[in-house]
């Protein structure tokens, strides 16, 4: 029998991981050169939560999915033309600030506010979606702080794989340290699910998802609140690029056997 | 005056700290010298006077939450764990590691005491007030922040600091009670990946890289996957090394193109992946921004093998590149490491 949940999916968008990125010091902090200017995509370990949370939908008839999403207006409604083509879901923009630089604690408690507003949201059926950490501040609490200002008591950080049971119990693999997954039964909703890279493929381009989707993403746009985001005394002192330069010795006459061996003589007691 | 609290946990016997753990010993004892602060201890394992023996030399203040409660990484009993030992040490200052028992739960914690958290710390700095440094963006900008709200939670990424190694003894710990929740979670153990042998080794010295040019088509015009995963393997297999990927070797399996069985995502380095630490690294058929830059962040000596001998990714951030072809060079290597282990 299928359960009936209520997912809601946290995705922050992100720089195009192919950009070149240069910090650069504001009135407000610091920030990213050209920022607005970048090409943005879904966060990658978000966007793994949402494209689990579609299929854990699609497997569940009835089930409804949010996306969540903090951002300048005009940023989310680029990087929706395509993610509106990956899944269907029901938007829920913030307009605020972009970057990694703003506090956690203040994304966290704009975005729980927001959740907890959902018109026809069933907090007892719902299973919060994220990515575990951002490819922007990349800190791993922004999620857990949401679920933690929810009440919500079950939680899962790096998670590669859920199975849902008839019983509405969830299975959870998450990641810990060398190389492994901890198993856990959570008796069921809610929960806090923040995803490493899951076990599905990017969807393909749906136009047809795309055109429902975006009837409903255009006017929610319109409508999205603005966030201001407080530092709570949180100050930088720099933000810099690190010193990557290194002088490379190319080694291009050498044979095989003759690079093997200063190798080996290299890797040395290993 | 800043109170300090260092969180600590066992590892899996339920009686030992983990070496993550004892780093952060380090971090709080050098952060409580530099601003003469009160440090005090906490820690959370089945054993918790057991565990407590190795820092019987530290001399300060030891508090525990013991017992098969705390047996396992849960986030309703170890946030619950990890509360009871903020509030007992009444700290300004928490230190703990970044460990995946513990960023499961810190932030949440901090929520809860009306603190604030900062994570994947590196360094900590500062004179007159305490600054951290971490980086942004996946390890492409690295940013030096301070933060004037307390309780200040700040979470230490592995291997940043050197493992507290004192003589133990009989430590005097005071248990601190716990009211925990309704649990509705149970753990029930750890899995390796099913694609056979570990190949994650975060406790080795070298990190192999392996890159999309070991599916490739070869000089005979066929791809040679099968030659390809025996060599990463026997190379593992003798020298020890821990294996890294780049993430379009890992993407091909959903795209349908050869794959070498034995990778996961686990093992993906860069961007969307891990970013270890290593004293040194070696990698393999990569071309890209991932292997060489965002995933090699921390590894301290690097050296690639390439085909290309005008790859942009390698110059600059490599030690050393060979311009070679990788499946002669490790088959040779492999036998070398072989004949030297005979």
């Amino acid at each position: 029998m299928a359960n009936l949940l209520h997912i809601v999916v946290c995705a922050g968008i992100v720089p195009d991981p192919l950009q070149t990125l240069e910090p650069v010091t504001g009135p407000t902090g610091p920030g990213l050169k050209n920022e607005m200017v970048l090409p943005a995509v879904l966060d990658p370990w978000a966007a793994s939560a949402l494209y689990e949370a579609a299929n854990l939908a699609a497997k569940n008839p009835g089930s409804k999915l949010w996306l969540v999403s903090l951002g300048p207006k005009a940023k989310l409604q680029q990087v929706m033309m395509t993610v509106a083509q990956k899944a269907g879901f029901e938007l829920v923009p913030i307009d605020g600030p972009i970057g990694g630089f703003p506090d956690a604690h203040s994304t966290a408690a704009v975005l729980a506010e927001t959740i907890a507003a959902l018109p026809g949201l069933d907090r007892a059926k719902l299973l919060l979606f994220g990515g575990w950490e951002s490819a922007t501040r990349g800190a791993g609490v922004t999620l857990q702080l949401i679920g933690e200002r929810l009440g919500i008591t079950d939680q899962f950080q790096g998670v590669d794989q859920i199975e849902l049971r008839e019983d509405g119990s969830l299975e959870v693999l998450e990641r810990v340290e060398g190389g492994k997954h901890q198993v856990s039964v959570c008796a069921g909703t809610p929960a806090v699910l923040g995803w490493a890279t899951g076990n599905l493929a990017e969807p393909r381009n749906n136009p047809q998802i795309g055109m429902a989707n975006m009837r409903t993403i255009m006017p929610a746009l319109q409508k999205a609140k603005v966030a201001k985001l407080d530092a709570n005394g949180l100050r930088y002192v720099s933000a810099s690029l690190p010193k990557q330069q290194r002088t490379t010795r190319v080694v291009k006459d050498l044979t095989p056997d003759e690079i093997a061996v200063e190798l080996v003589e290299w890797i040395g007691a290993e | 005056m800043e109170t300090i609290l260092v969180l600590t946990h066992a590892d899996e016997s339920g009686s030992a700290l983990t070496k993550a753990s004892l780093e952060a010993v380090t971090a709080g004892q050098e952060l409580a010298a530099r601003l003469s602060a009160s440090l005090t201890i906490g820690i959370v394992a089945v054993d918790g006077p057991s565990a407590a023996a190795c820092l019987a030399s530290v001399g300060v203040r030891l508090l525990a939450v013991s017992g098969e409660a705390v047996a396992q990484a849960r986030y309703a009993s170890d946030a619950a764990a990890c509360e009871a030992l903020c509030r007992a040490a009444n700290a300004s200052i928490v230190v703990a590691p970044g460990s995946s028992r513990f960023t499961r739960v810190a932030a949440s914690v901090a929520h809860r005491l009306g603190g604030f958290i900062d994570t994947h710390i590196t360094a900590l700095g500062g004179t007159d007030a305490v600054e951290a440094t971490r980086w942004f963006y996946r390890q492409r900008v690295e940013a030096v922040l301070s933060r004037n709200a307390r309780p200040w939670f700040l979470l230490l990424d592995a291997g940043t600091h050197t493992a507290f190694a004192g003589e133990p003894g009989a430590a005097q710990v005071e248990e601190v009670a716990v009211q925990l929740p309704e649990m509705r979670t149970t753990v029930s153990g750890l899995r390796a990946p099913a694609q056979g042998a570990q190949t994650i080794r975060p406790d080795a010295r070298l990190l192999f890289v392996a890159g999309a040019g070991w599916t490739k088509k070869q000089p005979d015009g066929q791809v040679h996957v099968g030659e390809a995963g025996e060599l990463i393997l026997g190379f593992l297999g003798a020298s020890g090394a821990s294996l890294g990927s780049s993430k379009s070797l890992v993407d091909q399996g959903g795209e349908g193109e050869p794959v070498l069985p034995f990778l996961t995502h686990m093992n993906q380095i860069g961007q969307t992946g891990s970013t270890p630490r290593h004293a040194k690294g070696l990698s393999t058929c990569c071309h890209g921004e991932e292997p060489h830059v965002v995933g090699w962040r921390f590894i301290t000596d690097r050296r690639a093998i390439s085909l290309d001998p005008n790859c942009g990714w390698t110059r600059g951030k490599a030690d050393v590149v060979y311009i070679a072809d990788a499946f002669p060079v490790m088959a040779k290597v492999n036998a070398l490491l072989e004949a030297k282990k005979a």
